[in-house]
């Protein structure tokens, strides 16, 4: 029945030339998020290619076949609508992070789903050729485990649950991993060859993609989050476009492939920010399990200036350039509106004010970018980690708020160190280092941070944005 | 039938490297909006659940095809609500007395 709807559908010229124009207005749209200028309007195109994309198939001869299936329809777009528009105007910036972990879940799922339904429809083997097989249950594997993936993502980003790895020990957790994959798609082969049992492979499939999903996300920490999310958008994506495929559907080719480029771009940058590999952040692990060399001894005796808001505010004040380097913490602390209240008040007593962002920080891709920008800073003020670093050396005061790992020195000097080789913030070269912390609890990594023992660093313990606003404060009170 | 399919597979490698073109030139800065304008295409998977409801017999098949036609409304219209929420955002910084009266100068050259 698929088939002669697929056939019908083809001759059907009209719903072909719309789909062309769908994905053309998707391509040219995302083609506009090459400058922040062009993207907004490019985002509005791509939305309008969408909707082509949806009327063209409903349109579709066949769709809106029976009463059922016009009522079904309407239920689950209603239910979409309902749910998608509030989260998408309600959602803080600090929480991005989460909704993308969250969206791509429902992408996945939705993947899944229909797999299941295709395969749960049509019992007798044989019925769809091998290759749509292979391709749905590509999908299915792939959707599945993105949507489990995801949905603990979102978890240890929105703290439901704990951020830290969460894993059976030494190597048992990569053999299950190992073992689940090879039930899946061995699954998946068995039912390629053709087993009457279709409706119950495919549920073990799903489930056993599921446990994976679960699995592979789990052992992975708070900080390699920006890799994971990424990682899972270009699942995602995939699973889509195989769907695409088997569906013999080219609008869903083209987005899906488009996704899964992007999540696989954005998936390789976030990993050689962090200078590790892909399959080792999946192998898990990093973010706090990796016993750090034991340099407490090294590191005992040497002491920490603690400072207060009224001499940074002073050191502020008469500084030429200040450069202010966030990190998650700022994310926690919401503090990134005070940090703009600090930057105008600096800029009011002609301090020249940048922002120096790592790819890295926080916990998504672009994460401090939207803060900030949130905040209504100026995206000319935003300089990218290649761009700031030649800048320390004539920088008076960086300002390191809620950031750790991205700025410690270790990982240029000190080849025994764990995080050995990423690139970093080099905000040891300024003038003075100011660093806005909670407490000296280690970063994300459990790695000591020489920074803070810097005879040139002073350390501002308190509430980042409780902090900023004091020394905004005492700056306008100069 | 053999024919459809490669022609597929064709579009699915093209789509591939048009995607990687497109993309790669997408600056760090607008990375965050450029996962959520994913989330949103991807969304085209609520195609595959319109195409498939009539198809589907039994109330399990029907449930699953709403959760899924549910779930891709929710990446398409969520994915570009809060896109279009975040680059409303970001803004250049405002030119300063100096460069606007420059401005102004060439402009009465």
């Amino acid at each position: 029945m698929i088939a002669q709807a697929t056939v019908f559908f083809r001759t059907t010229y009209f719903i072909d030339a719309a789909y062309i124009v769908a994905f053309s207005l998707l391509i040219y749209g995302m083609s506009g998020l090459t400058g922040p200028r062009t993207a907004v309007r490019g985002n509005k195109i791509a939305s309008v290619g969408m909707a082509v994309a949806v009327i063209a198939t409903l349109l579709t001869p066949g769709v809106w076949a029976g009463t059922t299936t016009v009522i079904l329809i309407i239920v689950g777009v209603v239910i979409g609508t309902v749910i998608g528009i509030p989260a998408a105007l309600k959602v803080r910036m600090t929480a991005m992070p989460q909704m993308v972990a969250i969206f791509n879940g429902v992408g996945g799922g939705a993947v899944a789903l229909i797999a299941w339904v295709e395969f749960r429809h049509h019992f007798e083997p044989g019925f769809f050729p091998l290759r749509t097989e292979i391709f749905e249950l590509f999908g299915a594997i792939v959707g599945s485990i993105s949507f489990w993936g995801s949905n603990i993502a979102f978890g240890k980003l929105q703290e439901i649950l704990p951020g830290r790895p969460i894993k059976l020990p030494g190597a048992s957790q990569t053999i299950l991993n190992l073992v689940l994959f090879v039930v899946a798609v061995g699954s998946a082969i068995v039912l390629c060859a053709g087993v009457h049992s279709q409706a119950l492979f495919i549920l073990g499939i799903l489930v056993t993609s599921a446990v994976l999903g679960n699995m592979v996300v789990l052992p992975i920490g708070g900080a390699d989050m920006p890799v994971v999310i990424s990682l899972l958008n270009a699942f995602t994506g995939l699973s889509a476009a195989a769907t695409g495929v088997a569906l013999n559907n080219t609008v869903m080719i083209v987005a899906g492939m488009i996704v899964g480029a992007s999540g696989t771009i954005l998936t390789n940058l976030m990993a050689k920010a962090m200078n590790r590999s892909v399959p080792a952040i999946v192998a898990g692990g990093f973010g706090g399990a990796v016993a750090a060399p034991d340099r407490g001894s090294e590191l005992e005796g040497r002491t920490v200036r603690s400072t207060s808001a009224q001499d940074v505010a002073i050191q502020l004040a008469y500084a030429r350039q200040v450069v202010v380097a966030p990190g998650y913490g700022m994310a926690v602390a919401q503090a990134q509106h005070a940090v703009r209240e600090l930057e105008r008040a600096l800029e009011a007593k002609g301090v020249t004010v940048k922002y120096a962002i790592h790819p890295v920080a926080g916990r998504m891709p672009g994460h401090m970018n939207v803060l900030l920008a949130e905040a209504d800073v100026p995206y000319d003020l935003l300089r990218e980690m290649d761009d700031i670093n030649p800048e320390f050396s004539r920088t008076d005061v960086t300002l390191v708020i809620g950031a750790n790992d991205v700025t410690n020195p270790a990982a240029k000097n000190e080849p025994g160190s764990p995080i050995y080789g990423m690139p970093i913030l080099e905000v040891d070269r300024s003038g003075s280092v100011i660093v806005l912390k909670r407490s000296m609890a280690s970063g994300f990594a459990g790695i000591d941070n020489p920074l803070f023992y810097e005879p040139k660093t002073a350390m501002l313990f308190g509430d980042a944005k409780q902090s900023v606003s004091e020394i905004t404060a005492e700056v306008q009170a100069l | 039938m053999g024919t459809t399919f490669v022609i597929d597979l064709s579009v699915l490698v093209l789509a591939g490297f048009v995607g990687y073109a497109v993309i790669s030139k997408v600056p760090n800065t607008l990375h965050t909006p450029l996962m959520s304008g994913t989330n949103a295409i991807h969304g085209v998977v609520v195609l595959g659940g319109l195409l498939l409801m009539h198809v589907a017999t039994g109330w399990l098949e029907h449930l699953l095809l709403v959760i899924a036609v549910a779930f891709g409304t929710i990446n398409v219209i969520g994915g570009f609500l809060v896109t279009d929420r975040m680059l409303g955002m970001f803004k250049s910084k405002p030119p300063t007395p100096e460069e606007t009266a420059k401005a102004l100068e060439e402009d009465n050259k």
